[in-house]
């Protein structure tokens, strides 16, 4: 799936006034916008409304009174923690993949953003899977952990005196969602940078310029806005990951559960004024990034045409 | 490498360097995890683990059910992006911003939002519930689930192609004698197609994969609907590793296939729009 799929941060807003032999007859139009947001709302709007409104259905007194439930606030600690990891992670990775990817020739780079796309392509369970295959107490770690003659013995020994968990604990949290986040922020800024092309840094060197101010001082700023726009899609996903960490991470009540999935515990468990209580909160946090998300379309719009108009 | 193609801006080794490093021990490296579980295993227990009728089962429903919402997604993601584009109307920015809920939403607030809705008591579910229809905990709730979570592929990848129509064709088509609706069929669908296509590829393949938004609604009945990536996670809490990683390596096969084709479909589509 190539960069320019889902971003639309390159895609112009706006509608102009088209010539007459373009327009559809008001019927049509009407009609079809009908169909339209008759859809939206009905797959989209409703399921939203749903969420807040099961979360209220006992009073506001309830909604507050499942909100404060010290499993649920370990949950959301562990949810950003997660997230304060991966995010930042795969943002150094991008940045680095979209500079070699973007300023450079070199063969085989077209297979190389094939396989940064690739965890998109992996169904999250999977994402899950692999990482305990091999972190598992059955996978190579465990026989790691478990061999007679290791490589490294004081390796094992050490890891042995902390009982150092990754799968069913915090950093198999972390793997996998990292592995399941890894290309959205390089996938946004491969194609940005390589449609501003080299010429700022060319100058910027030709003045004296070394690599980290060029890359500091020039081309950062000019990537800011795309920068953003991948961590804001990438952090949203961390946070809201369910099927990843759902395999990983063995769910020990009030150690490794994540937001998603106390949600569905206390749902398995027909506490569901508690489960979309604690929904409301991920239902926000998409709505939080859709609108930030939006705002830096739209600055980038504005700023596109009137980059156009002069 | 760089000797033919000497850059004066550096960096080079090092930013490659870690790109490589990074995507082998977060990517590479798991993802080979599992295809040398397999290897481990004789072919009999391959095929028995892959081809049992609960397994061919859950194949079945994944397919059908990802197949029917990628297809409802090509007809209402095509008006949406159409509407979206082509009619201004009060708050199409925000109907707009909107279409990428699916994305943003995690995939299990979107499961229980979608069963509360759709069970027999729900709104929506206590509307069938009468004729005695079930919508959730049947295969229908699957694909609704897999149409939430798809509906952005469509729209997404049809949005920038029917903004870049170029307004000669259809003003051509006007003035040759065409109605409007012989120029919408016979001039701008055909543009449209190859992005049709990729956005379809894309949905189906996410929904192949889909797990969070399906448990919930699906009701999980074996042979009847339970998804495959649910079966992989039965066969974990089994402690059936090699059954799970069995089925994972036929559906990472099946990803790698609906990967290519994407990129085939995307590579047509650009040549298509380059003319």
């Amino acid at each position: 799936m190539a960069a320019s799929a889902v971003s639309s941060l390159a895609r112009s807003a706006g509608v102009t006034a088209r010539p007459l032999a373009t327009r559809d007859a008001p019927w049509l139009r009407y009609t079809l916008t009908a169909v339209a947001l008759g859809f939206l709302a009905l797959f989209l709007v409703l399921p939203l409304v749903a969420v807040f409104a099961e979360a209220f259905r006992r009073g506001i007194g309830a909604y507050f009174a499942a909100l404060n439930d010290p499993d649920g606030l370990h949950a959301l600690k562990l949810t950003l923690l997660t997230a304060g990891l991966a995010v930042p992670a795969n943002l150094v990775f991008g940045v680095a993949a979209a500079w070699c990817i973007a300023k450079f020739t070199f063969p085989g780079k077209s297979l190389l953003i094939t396989l940064i796309d690739l965890p998109f392509a992996v169904s999250p369970v999977i994402s899950g899977l692999i990482y305990v295959l091999l972190f598992g107490a059955q996978g190579w770690y465990g026989l790691y952990l478990n061999a007679e003659n290791p490589w490294l013995p004081g390796l094992q020994a050490w890891l042995y005196e902390q009982d150092f968990k990754i799968i069913f604990a915090v950093p198999g949290i972390v793997l996998a969602t990292t592995f399941v986040t890894f290309p959205f922020i390089a996938r946004e800024l491969i194609p940005l940078m390589q449609t501003q092309g080299n010429d700022e840094e060319y100058a910027a060197i030709t003045l004296g310029a070394n690599g980290w101010q060029t890359f500091w001082k020039v081309t950062l700023p000019n990537i800011k806005w795309g920068l953003f726009y991948g961590v804001i899609l990438c952090n949203a996903r961390a946070m809201g990951e369910f099927g990843a960490v759902s395999v990983v991470s063995g769910h020990i009540r009030g150690e490794t559960n994540t937001l998603p999935l106390h949600v569905e515990i206390l749902y398995n468990e027909y506490q569901f004024v508690g489960a979309f209580a604690a929904a409301s909160i991920l239902a926000l946090l998409a709505l939080v990034t859709l609108v930030l998300k939006s705002l830096v379309e739209w600055a980038h719009a504005r700023r596109h045409a009137a980059s156009a108009a002069s | 490498m760089s000797r033919s193609h000497r850059s004066v801006i550096p960096g080079f080794g090092l930013s490659l360097g870690l790109t490589l490093t990074y995507l082998s021990l977060i990517v590479l490296l798991p993802l080979s995890a599992a295809f040398i579980k397999t290897l481990g295993m004789s072919w009999d227990d391959f095929w028995t683990a892959v081809a049992s009728p609960r397994v061919v089962a859950s194949y079945r429903i994944s397919f059908l059910a990802s197949l029917a919402a990628a297809s409802v997604n090509c007809v209402f993601g095509l008006i949406v992006a159409w509407v979206l584009v082509r009619y201004p109307f009060p708050g199409r920015r925000i109907v707009d911003a909107l279409v990428d809920l699916p994305f943003a939403l995690p995939t299990a607030v979107a499961g229980i939002a979608l069963t509360a809705l759709y069970a027999p008591n729900g709104w929506i579910g206590s509307l069938a519930a009468p004729y005695g229809v079930k919508i959730a905990f049947t295969e229908v709730g699957i694909f609704i689930a897999l149409t939430f979570i798809g509906l952005p592929f469509v729209v997404r990848t049809l949005q920038p192609i029917i903004e870049e129509l170029e307004p000669e064709f259809e003003e051509a088509s006007a003035s040759l004698g065409a109605n409007r609706w012989q120029t919408l069929r016979r001039v701008i669908f055909p543009q449209l197609v190859p992005a049709l296509l990729t956005g379809f590829a894309m949905a189906f393949a996410r929904a192949l994969g889909e797990y969070g938004s399906v448990v919930f609604i699906s009701g999980n009945m074996p042979m009847r609907t339970e998804i495959t990536p649910l079966l992989i996670i039965t066969k974990l809490e089994q402690y059936d590793y090699a059954g799970a990683t069995a089925i994972a390596v036929v559906m990472l096969g099946a990803s790698f296939l609906m990967l290519l084709v994407i990129n085939l479909l995307q590579k047509w589509s650009r040549r298509h729009h380059a003319v």
